[in-house]
């Protein structure tokens, strides 16, 4: 167990490291979702309480595709230099290096909404009218449902010809109910109409069950040649 | 061609006629509905033989990864494949006898969203096998079903719970309820013969996929320069 923990910890920290010297992935998703923000703004010119409405549906599907952008980066980068093959050859444990890229992408996509949902506020006006303290939780249960997922079907992209198409057309279907409690929360949160407990123990649950089948699977698919 | 193959695409045959026979001409005309209501002999076994597809394939998919033998990957790619396509009736069928019914073509009630959402995760699984390298596809695939079926717990779940605040409409509290017996009559027979021309399907393209796979093994071998 001490071998998965310093493990995942290295691979962790290379990729903070990489992704802090070159600042390929965060720069692209920011600016991507900055202009979804945008965007969405000129598409929609809802009335405040129009907005609190649809805030949930908006919020959630940029930081999907935005997300989309980062994790398929993250495994581009283990194909340079055969470093992914030599990780298949080494002992370490496979889970160690899932679990290091899903935690990476964790963070970085947890950076871009820390950015990115305030721009939202100011753009939308939008003033929540439930507990926003719930927010957290369910921007830290959402985020990880959805790299949890794209993080593994990502590393399956990458024996495929499409590689960068593959993994929105795996990842969309796959994440719709952890889609469907995001947004509702959101939109019970902002509305202050509904409860967003119910929603919140869904990620929960969600969360648990697709992280361990995907720990479970994930060497599967590390050595599926 | 084996003999029972040819003896079960008879069998099929007969009860795909007989059904016919049943929901056009014996089953009594609804009284609300009127003849439109026959459609509910076709989209209800279709829907049957679709998720019947698609827990073979489930099925399947474990075994593959138990003993990857390309027996089991044949059995998953069929039946794949012939329940996407009985998949894609259901939610053809479905509309066109909502529409002039209950005036709507489309609703996201549990049922039908889960049976959308389902045809598009089996659509997803088909790409990938399309798209992979062919060494791994196989076993990427497998664990694409596997993900799949976790899901759609959660997609029924999710929808019942997180879309009901737009108003649904009564879907005739399900078609079982209140069926007149020769309508009844007609349903079973029909549903025993999707049921069997599903299998029927699934099985000619399994022999047809074994057929592809001893093929190109056989393309291999001469590849590498041996003669077996």
């Amino acid at each position: 167990m001490s071998g998965l923990f310093h493990i995942t910890r290295a691979t962790l920290a290379k990729d903070l490291r990489l992704e802090w010297r070159s600042k390929d992935a965060t720069n692209g998703m920011l600016f991507f979702a900055l202009l979804v923000v945008v965007i969405f703004s000129f598409a929609f010119e809802p009335t405040a309480e129009e907005a609190r409405r649809i805030i949930g549906g908006l919020v959630w599907m940029a930081f999907l595709f935005a997300s989309t952008m980062a994790l398929n980066q993250s495994w581009a980068r283990e194909l340079r230099n055969q470093v992914l093959d030599g990780f298949r050859c080494s002992p370490a444990p496979a889970n160690a290096l899932f679990l290091g890229k899903t935690i990476g992408n964790f963070i970085f996509v947890c950076l871009l909404e820390a950015v990115v949902a305030p721009l939202f506020v100011v753009f939308f006006n939008l003033h929540a009218l439930g507990d926003t303290l719930l927010l957290i939780p369910l921007f830290l249960l959402g985020t990880w449902a959805l790299v949890v997922n794209g993080t593994f079907f990502a590393a399956m992209s990458l024996r495929t010809r499409t590689r960068e198409l593959m993994l929105p057309l795996l990842l969309f279907p796959i994440s719709v109910p952890a889609l469907l409690a995001m947004v509702g929360a959101t939109t019970a949160i902002f509305t202050g109409e509904s409860s967003p407990s119910l929603p919140l123990k869904f990620l929960a649950v969600y969360d648990i069950v697709f992280t361990t089948v995907s720990l479970l699977l994930f060497e599967t698919v590390l050595h599926a040649e | 061609m084996k003999p029972s193959l040819i003896l079960f695409s008879l069998l099929t045959l007969g009860l795909l006629v007989w059904g016919f026979r049943q929901a056009m001409f014996v089953a009594p005309t609804e009284a609300t509905m009127g003849d439109i209501q026959r459609i509910f002999y076709y989209h209800v076994p279709s829907a049957f033989a679709a998720f019947a597809c698609f827990f073979v394939n489930l099925v399947a998919s474990l075994a593959y990864l138990k003993t990857r033998s390309p027996r089991a990957d044949a059995l998953a790619l069929a039946s794949a494949q012939v329940g996407v396509v009985f998949c894609t009736i259901v939610l053809i069928t479905g509309p066109l006898w909502a529409r002039p019914v209950w005036g709507i073509w489309w609703t996201w009630d549990a049922r039908l969203t889960s049976t959308l959402l389902l045809w598009l995760i089996y659509v997803s699984y088909l790409l990938l096998r399309r798209f992979s390298y062919a060494g791994a596809m196989p076993v990427l695939a497998a664990v694409l079903a596997i993900f799949g079926s976790v899901d759609t717990v959660f997609v029924y779940m999710s929808i019942r719970w997180f879309r009901t605040q737009h108003p649904q409409p009564v879907l005739a509290g399900g078609p079982g309820s209140g069926l007149a017996p020769e309508m009844l009559h007609a349903f079973f027979i029909n549903l025993i013969a999707f049921s069997a021309f599903g299998a029927l399907l699934v099985w000619v393209r399994y022999l047809l996929e074994r057929q592809q796979q001893r093929v190109e093994e056989l393309h291999a071998h001469a590849a590498v320069g041996g003669a077996r």
